[in-house]
This record gives structure tokens, C-alpha cells and sequence, in this order.
């Protein structure tokens, strides 16, 4: 039924930032087939009549006045970052080469 | 005198701190102690506080000496989920990904704990993220069911139903996301309750699904749920989806606890099939006492229910997918540098793959699956429609029950590794858990026996309507004193005693 392929998974490790050894890749495929073919059923079920729910209670936007609250200092904010410069997060190249 | 301690009820233990005749530090030093003793062999908590708890529990003391008003619970020692940031406490919430980290912030249920004088133990272990039902996916390794070192203690919060059965905390913080607060429950003979969505605060508990996620109480009675609750529970501006309901005394439920009139709906498609015998046999049992003391069993369909576990699994994985994107390497946690360096994305998909478990992956590609471009309607869209189904049944089932029933799970605890090579056989065992939090409304789990055929404890689960979390305190008490009169004595007490000979049964080690 859900015909999940390992050149799909590929892409969707992709799109999630994930570098997938092959033989996840290879697991992944059979178990997201087998998952998905179970799951699918809610497509018999969800006929266009049906409003979708995206939220358990009704609610509203929430607003707040737009004055400075409680914040978290830049020492705090950086003391959990694997790489810092004391006042701004450190990270390694943006574009590759090719880019 | 110490270890009588560790089998006081937090209502109890709240009563002799007060009067005095136990201090904060005897107390805690009591359950640290049990900790010590216990804790290689059930391995329920990731972190022991127990420095920091011992100078909160001091400074308690201090304040009673002093004469200052204090909430009835303080001094009492509580467990929390690694799930819940605590300042100056580790939060993993089980994941490589965030070892060794310290937030810079407490998760609101944290200050309302700490501004009450509850003193926090320690992490409790759970499964990565949340995600499973078994505690066999925390990166930290498995807990240990403490009715049977060889079985599950519940997932995603096994930690902290384990401590709680095994008489390390007398309560604790849990979270449901699809029962990992009453599955937990419902195999270690305790109690846990998943409040109606938004009733406690989500700032700080680190999510798996937004929609699906709530913050609630795990303890060994009723009572002390209540207690918790009222403490954890209302209206958090830093929390958008919280709602602004003032709530009533959910201990006050309890102390009114009475059944009669009540109109209690048996749940057609949570019974039967697939549900083991002993499991059924005590559900019964329940209702008979339950009919017996007044209440009005009826029975009530939700049609819908056959398709919860599939939109469930549609819905969680791709809100995970999206909550755990956070987990980049720059702003907290695990960086990987990938072999001759590489670009921010390089390191972030290496990061991943090193700090994510099998679990997690699995969720987060599915989840990317189920919303990516030409199937988001299919998959995400359809299992959102299916939402609004089980809610419809819901709304028709309450318009003739004040509260519905079923088994908390279709089985008692399994075997360690007898499901974590098949996802799909752990998934269908949240069955009867995860209608309630698809629709919003509260559910309670409490023992209500041990099943005859493995002597492991079977819980039964009560749902309300939204906002009416206080009734299911009250049938949750009813029912627990109908059952403690007729034994005799509490299920707990009828738990293996763990003793510290016992510790070396297994050579999992406490972290």
C-alpha cells in the first residue's frame, strides 16, 4: 500500500538534518512501510465533510503588553552553547565551496 | 524511623512535617537514602539532587523554626520528569542530544514547586523525548518495574511511576503526551492523572507535541494527585495555549469523594479483544463496587476510537518533528564535528544522527513524511479530521455519562526488550490512553488490582469531560477506599520489598 522507498527516506533524512548511516536507511524504509500502511487507514474515515481539528480547546490568540520582562542575561543564555564568543553564539561555515 | 518514612503518603508525610515531629531533612535524607539503596536495581532517576535537596529541606526547616507560613506541603520531597527544565538540575529529557546540560530557567510547575517548598530530588528517567511506552528508548538505559525487575515500568514516565511505587519519592512530576503519565500508572499500582489540556503549564516541559502535551501528577494515593495538582495547576501567561479557568480544590474533590448518582460509561471498544483476562477481571471487580455504591453503569460507543492510534501516530511525529528541529548544535547541547569539518548544516546532521536514538529518529522521519509536499493532506490533514470524529464521540458519550471508564492498557507490564523490536506493537498498547489527549479532556489512572494470572498490578482509567478534571478525583478516591476496605491494606504494600539484597538482581547502575 504506502509504497515507501529508501531513495524517499534518503530525502526525507535530508529535509530533517539527519546524516542516516545506510543501514538506518535500510530499517527506516521497511519500518516506515509498515507503520505508514497502518496508519493510512485514517484516509477512509476522513471523508471532505469532516472540519479538521489542529487543537484540543478552542482558543485565541494571546497578546501581551510590549514591555521587557524577565529576560535571561546573555551569560545565561550562552552558558549551555557548545561554542560561544561571549556575547554571540559561535558556528562553523554557512555556504560550502560549492555554494 | 528512617525508612518509615519513605512509606508515609505525601499528605502524611505534609502532616508530621508541619506538626513538627519530623523535619524536612529527616525526610528527605530518608528517601535519599532509599534511593541509595533501591535505585541500582530499579534505575528510576537520571540525576539525585541530593546536595541541593538537603540545603532546601534545611532551609524549610529554618523557615518553620522561624514561625514563617508555610504551604501544608512544604518540605516534602518530589521526583520531577527529565522532561521539565529545572535550574540548576540536568535536563535531558533522556536524550544523548542534551547530556550534561543545565537550563538557565525553571519550567513554571519548577517555581510553583519551588514557591510552595517542595524540595526536588532528582530527574526521573524516561523514554527520549517521550516517546514510548516502556522507558526502553531513554539513552540513559531502561527503569525497572519495581513489581518485577524483569518488565517495563511504563513509558514514556516509567521514572517516575518507578520512584513512586518503589518508594523513593512519595510523588512526582509526570507528563502525557499519549498515556505516559496513567500507562505508567496502571503497571507499577500507581496513580497518575493527565489534567485537561491547558489546565497546568507547558512553559518548560520540553515538547514532543505541542497539541497533545500536558504536565500532571503521579503518586501511590489519590490524594496526594490532588494535592499536586492544586499546587502545579492554573492559569500561566507564558504558556499561550493555558487557559484562564479559576479552578476548584481538587484535595477538596477527594475529601468529598462519593459515587452516588454518578453515571459511569463503560467504553464498548476499550474492552474485550485483545484486553488480557486478568485485566478485564479486575475492571469488572471495579465496576461492581463502583455500581454498588450507588453509581450508574452504563455502556457508551465511540466508533471512532479504531482510528485514535492512527491519526495519534500521525499527528505526534510530525509536531515532534518540528519541536525537535530546536536540537541544532548552536544553541544547547551535543556538537559533532564531522570529519574535515563541513558547513553548520554538515555538523547539525552529524549532530543528529549521534545524539538522536532509533526512537526519535523514527518519529522525526515519519513525521517529515507525513507532512511533506503532496501527502500533508492524505496523512496530517486526515488524521486531523479524525481528531474532530473522536471528539464528536466524546461529546455524545458525555451527554449520557459523567464520566466514562475502561482499562488503562490491554495488558499488565511486559518483558523488557519484548516489544522494542517491533514500533508497531508498542504503539497499538496506548490504545486506551491516547482517545483522551487527541480530544483535550482529563484522565486519572488508579490500581485496582493484581491480575491473577502474573500478579502484576491493573489499573483502571476514568475520563471527564474538559475542565472537569475534579470529578475524576473524586470517583478515582471513591473507588480507592471501596478497594482498600475490601483488602484490607493498599495494593503497594503488597509490592516486593527491594530490599538492598536485592540490588545486585540486575547490573544497571544508577547515573
Amino acid at each position: 500500500m504506502s509504497e515507501i522507498t529508501q531513495e524517499q527516506v534518503t530525502h526525507l533524512a535530508s529535509l530533517a538534518r539527519i546524516a542516516l548511516t545506510p543501514e538506518e536507511i535500510v530499517s527506516l524504509t521497511s519500518e516506515l512501510g509498515s507503520i505508514m500502511d497502518h496508519v493510512a487507514t485514517v484516509t477512509e474515515v476522513a471523508t471532505p465533510d469532516v472540519p479538521a481539528t489542529s487543537h484540543p480547546i478552542p482558543l485565541q490568540n494571546v497578546f501581551r503588553d510590549d514591555v521587557v520582562g524577565q529576560t535571561l542575561t546573555a551569560e545565561e543564555a550562552l552558558a549551555g552553547a557548545p561554542d560561544h564568543d561571549g556575547s554571540r553564539f559561535r558556528v562553523t561555515a554557512i555556504l560550502g565551496e560549492e555554494q | 524511623m528512617t525508612t518509615d518514612l519513605t512509606r508515609l503518603t505525601a499528605d502524611a508525610l505534609a502532616i508530621k512535617l508541619s506538626s513538627g515531629e519530623v523535619s524536612s531533612v529527616e525526610a528527605t535524607q530518608a528517601h535519599l537514602d532509599r534511593i541509595a539503596a533501591v535505585d541500582g536495581s530499579v534505575h528510576a532517576f537520571l540525576h539525585v539532587a541530593s546536595d541541593s535537596a538537603l540545603a532546601e529541606a534545611a532551609d524549610i526547616d529554618r523557615r518553620r523554626a522561624a514561625g514563617e507560613e508555610l504551604h501544608p506541603l512544604a518540605g516534602v520531597p518530589i521526583a520531577i520528569k527529565d522532561v521539565i527544565v529545572t535550574k540548576g538540575m540536568p535536563t535531558t529529557s533522556g536524550s544523548k542530544i542534551l547530556e550534561g546540560w543545565v537550563p538557565p530557567y525553571d519550567a513554571t510547575v519548577m517555581t510553583k514547586l519551588r514557591a510552595a517548598g517542595l524540595v526536588s530530588i532528582g530527574k526521573t528517567n524516561m523514554d527520549e523525548f517521550a516517546m514510548g511506552s516502556s522507558t526502553e528508548h531513554s539513552a540513559y538505559g531502561p527503569t525497572h518495574n519495581p513489581w518485577d525487575l524483569e518488565r517495563i515500568p511504563g513509558g514514556s514516565g516509567g521514572g517516575s511511576a518507578a520512584a513512586v511505587a518503589a518508594f523513593e519519592a512519595p510523588f512526582a512530576l509526570g507528563s502525557d503526551t499519549g498515556g505516559s503519565i496513567r500507562q505508567p500508572a496502571h503497571v507499577t499500582g500507581t496513580v497518575g492523572l493527565k489534567p485537561t489540556y491547558g489546565g497546568v503549564s507547558r512553559y518548560g516541559a520540553i515538547a514532543l507535541a505541542s497539541s497533545l502535551d500536558q504536565i500532571g501528577p503521579v503518586s501511590r494515593t489519590v490524594l496526594d494527585s490532588a494535592l499536586l495538582h492544586d499546587v502545579i495547576g492554573g492559569h500561566d501567561p507564558r504558556d499561550s495555549t493555558s487557559l484562564t479557568d479559576v479552578w476548584p480544590s481538587f484535595a477538596e474533590a477527594v475529601r468529598n469523594a462519593d459515587v452516588a448518582g454518578l453515571r459511569i460509561g463503560v467504553i464498548t471498544e476499550l474492552q474485550g479483544d485483545g484486553f488480557q483476562p486478568g485485566v478485564m477481571e479486575r475492571f469488572r471487580e471495579a465496576l461492581a463496587l463502583l455500581e454498588g455504591a450507588g453509581a450508574i453503569i452504563t455502556e457508551v460507543a465511540l466508533p471512532s476510537v479504531e482510528h485514535a492510534i492512527a491519526a495519534y501516530y500521525l499527528i505526534m511525529p510530525a509536531e515532534a518533528s518540528s519541536n525537535l528541529a530546536k536540537f541544532d548544535s548552536v544553541r544547547f547541547g551535543l556538537r559533532v564535528n564531522p570529519k574535515g569539518g563541513g558547513t553548520v548544516e554538515d555538523v547539525m546532521s552529524a549532530t543528529r544522527e549521534q545524539g538522536f536514538g532509533a526512537e526519535a529518529k523514527r518519529r522525526i522521519i515519519l513525521g517529515t513524511y507525513a507532512l511533506s509536499a503532496g501527502y500533508y493532506d492524505a496523512y496530517y490533514g486526515s488524521a486531523q479530521k479524525v481528531r474532530t470524529l473522536v471528539q464528536r464521540d466524546f461529546a455524545a458519550a458525555f451527554a449520557n455519562a459523567d464520566v466514562l471508564v475502561s482499562p488503562t492498557a490491554p495488558t499488565t507490564a511486559f518483558k523488557l526488550g519484548e516489544k522494542t523490536g517491533d514500533p508497531l506493537s508498542m504503539y497499538l498498547n496506548d490504545i486506551a490512553t491516547i482517545p483522551a489527549n487527541l480530544a483535550g479532556i482529563p484522565g486519572i489512572s488508579v490500581p485496582v488490582g493484581l491480575a491473577a494470572e502474573d500478579g502484576l498490578p491493573v489499573g483502571i482509567q476514568f475520563l471527564a469531560p474538559a475542565r472537569e478534571d475534579a470529578r475524576l478525583y473524586g470517583v478515582a478516591a471513591a473507588l480507592e477506599a471501596l478497594l482498600e476496605q475490601k483488602w484490607g491494606h493498599t495494593l503497594l504494600s503488597q509490592a516486593p520489598d527491594l530490599s538492598p539484597s536485592e540490588m545486585n538482581a540486575t547490573d544497571e547502575g544508577a547515573v
